[in-house]
């Protein structure tokens, strides 16, 4: 009874909307992108470098929100980069992503060390703070566990909207998701289908980075190597299981996040019984499982992977 | 002047060197400005990254040392690759065939010596094979793309061997490290130089690239990969059992680098930890790709990589500079040979004459 108690206290939802947070930025990062027709693997390391390029920021003096656009630059760079490699030359879309996870990853250490060669424990910053709304925050329940977030968690749900209605509610998003299905019609309306597909990507990879961003401004206050720790491939995941849908790809998060704190929570209660690693598997676990329920049925947007050149059919 | 793509049907494998050869030099040169940033010269760094891995027989024996893992992890994404098979999971395949060889070589079984190498190598093999084949069937049954299985089912492996090695299988003599009980003597692999650490796992990994060689040049299962690789449809239609070939690299992927982990503990380690593999799972798909997916590439490329990380070690400590510069080196390697396979496929044509661009001026 007791474990079933965990789901109605405010700690657990607040901690659920915290853990989601920055998949919620990694799933609609990745789904932009594939939605143009590019797959980016690359989101591993773009979430690092954000992580580090942001709190990099801040610990040089910048401000806060300076930091966030510092991180969204970065993740804009190495979005560049995979879609010169993938959508200007058509190489593998697989290849080039894991070589733009190792290069972004590497890059962001490697800045990291030679920034700070020898210290011990990570240097701190003061990271975006819980917000206090007038109203909104006083509401029992909803306030804290909604309004009670930082303002990158915000910013998060806006920002579903605002890729929603991007996709669904402009003549920019009618071409965005043609030009993953049909690349030849786009052309046909004498649209550019390299330069929608690389707006795409340079646009979805700073979202992801926000992701990461997000982790040393807002859930830390610090840098820690291996500190993304997947969560990059579980966006991946997600958006599969989100049927590149905005909205699904907010409750996907969502119900993770929530999956996650009621694991890190049911840890204290059985964790003299059952390794901690088992608990720490579970969100892998999870995301496996997710991938194989809707796999059969997913509606891969069906340009995905495939190069497009001019005067090709 | 005007600039057209023709695409190439003849590649030669000189051709294939070359652009690997240009894409490490390539990415040795870009490297050059955040070690600059670092406050050394590029070519002192770069020196002492030669002379730390090639510079003695001790340096030499460390670089064979590193490059024999990525042997094995470079064969495991070579083959698997050639077939489109996207195995991003050698890590956790690496780790599984190391704890199944802890779980053999470590006194489950008492075996004689002559016998207990080669049932500790098979233990590996199988480990890895197995964990490769879920990820397999997963595609093929339900459609799940084995690159997010595999990158997942690489953190589910090591949080596993996490948790046997600080439960069942931890050695209580190692003073509350969490590693694993060691392997016994019997089972270690032979050193092949006295006071060098380099040992039998890189004649068994030589052997390896030779056997996946004749397979994939020789064999029929070798023309059914590539066709599998080409296109899936046109296979099928040809009579290639499509299926049954994705599972048979799944398996022989996912054993090599199983065998890479039974190399590093029986070679190397002697027990088995969490830290026994630096990314060799990962640095293996550089090494697949700047070798072309060609099983002898493979044995070249491990070589340049161990050689870059086992360099970057050494010259980290003569001068400061984070090591982490070796990984820059092989990311960027991996990104310039794949930039390099475009120029493969494509001839940029300079054509004489006015183009549309210079029309109006």
């Amino acid at each position: 009874m007791e474990i079933l108690e965990i789901l109605l206290t405010v700690n657990f939802w607040a901690a659920a909307i915290r853990i989601a947070t920055p998949l919620i930025f990694g799933v609609l990062g990745a789904l932009l992108c594939e939605r143009a027709g590019v797959l980016n693997l690359g989101i591993e390391g773009i979430f690092t470098a954000g992580a580090m390029a942001g709190w990099m920021a801040v610990w040089m003096g910048c401000g806060l929100w300076t930091g966030v656009l510092v991180a969204a630059l970065a993740g804009a760079i190495f979005g560049l980069l995979h879609a010169i490699l993938t959508v200007v030359l058509g190489l593998s879309q697989h290849v080039s992503g894991i070589g733009i996870t190792l290069l972004a990853t590497s890059m962001g250490y490697f800045t990291y060390r030679t920034a700070l060669p020898n210290v011990s424990t990570p240097p701190r910053i003061v990271p975006f703070q819980p917000l206090d709304i007038p109203v909104l925050s006083d509401i029992p329940f909803i306030g804290p566990v909604l309004f009670q977030q930082t303002a990158l968690t915000l910013l998060a749900f806006v920002l579903v909207g605002v890729v929603a209605w991007l996709l669904y509610r402009t003549p920019l998003g009618l071409a965005l998701r043609a030009v993953g299905d049909n690349p030849s019609s786009v052309e046909a309306q004498g649209l550019s289908v390299r330069g929608l597909r690389i707006g795409a990507v340079i646009a979805g990879s700073s979202l992801m980075a926000l992701g990461g961003a997000f982790l040393t401004m807002s859930a830390f206050d610090a840098f820690f190597f291996g500190m993304v720790n997947g969560r990059g491939w579980i966006c991946i995941a997600l958006v599969v299981f989100a049927s590149w849908q905005p909205g699904k790809a907010l409750l996907g998060a969502l119900l993770f996040g929530a999956f996650d704190a009621f694991q890190i929570r049911l840890q204290t209660e059985v964790g003299a019984f059952v390794p901690g690693q088992v608990f720490l598997m579970m969100p892998y676990l999870l995301s496996i499982l997710a991938l194989v329920l809707v796999a059969r049925k997913a509606d891969y947007p069906r340009s995905l992977l495939v190069p497009w050149f001019k005067g090709q059919r | 002047m005007r600039i057209s793509l023709q695409p190439r049907n003849d590649v030669s494998l000189n051709a294939r060197i070359i652009i690997s050869v240009i894409a490490a030099l390539a990415a040795f040169a870009l490297v050059a400005v955040p070690v600059s940033f670092a406050g050394v010269s590029p070519l002192t760094a770069y020196w002492l990254m030669f002379k730390g891995s090639f510079g003695s027989m001790f340096a030499f024996s460390e670089t064979l040392t590193r490059a024999t893992p990525l042997v094995l992890t470079g064969l495991a994404a070579a083959i698997a690759f050639r077939a489109k098979l996207w195995n991003i999971g050698a890590e956790g395949q690496l780790y599984a065939g190391a704890l199944a060889a802890v779980g053999v070589g470590s006194g489950l079984l008492s075996l004689p010596g002559p016998l207990l190498i080669p049932a500790i190598i098979l233990a590996g093999i199988i480990a890895g094979g197995l964990l490769m084949i879920v990820p397999a069937l997963l595609k093929l049954r339900f459609g799940a793309d084995e690159v997010v299985v595999t990158l997942l089912l690489n953190f589910i492996v090591i949080l596993f061997v996490q948790m046997l090695i600080e439960g069942p299988i931890k050695d209580p003599l190692a003073l509350g490290w969490p590693q694993s009980v060691p392997l016994a003597d019997a089972a270690a692999f032979p050193k092949l130089f006295a006071r060098m650490r380099v040992h039998g796992g890189l004649i068994i990994g030589l052997v390896a690239a030779l056997i996946l060689w004749i397979t994939v040049s020789k064999t029929v299962l070798g023309f059914e990969i590539r066709a599998v690789g080409e296109n899936k449809p046109a296979a099928r239609f040809a009579g290639v059992p499509v299926n049954a070939t994705v599972l048979k690299v799944a398996l022989i992927s996912g054993g090599l680098a199983g065998l890479a982990g039974v190399s590093e503990v029986a070679g190397v380690k002697g027990y088995l930890s969490a830290d026994l593999s630096p990314g060799f799972g990962y640095s293996g798909i550089v090494v697949a790709m700047l070798a072309g997916l060609h099983p002898l590439g493979v044995v070249l490329a491990a070589l340049f990589v161990a050689a870059v990380f086992v360099g970057a070690d050494s010259m980290s400590r003569a001068t400061g500079v984070s090591n982490y510069l070796a990984d820059l080196v092989v990311a960027l390697s991996l990104l310039c040979v794949l930039v390099g396979g475009f120029f493969l496929r494509y001839r940029l044509k300079f054509e004489r004459g006015i183009s549309p661009l210079q029309a109006g001026e």
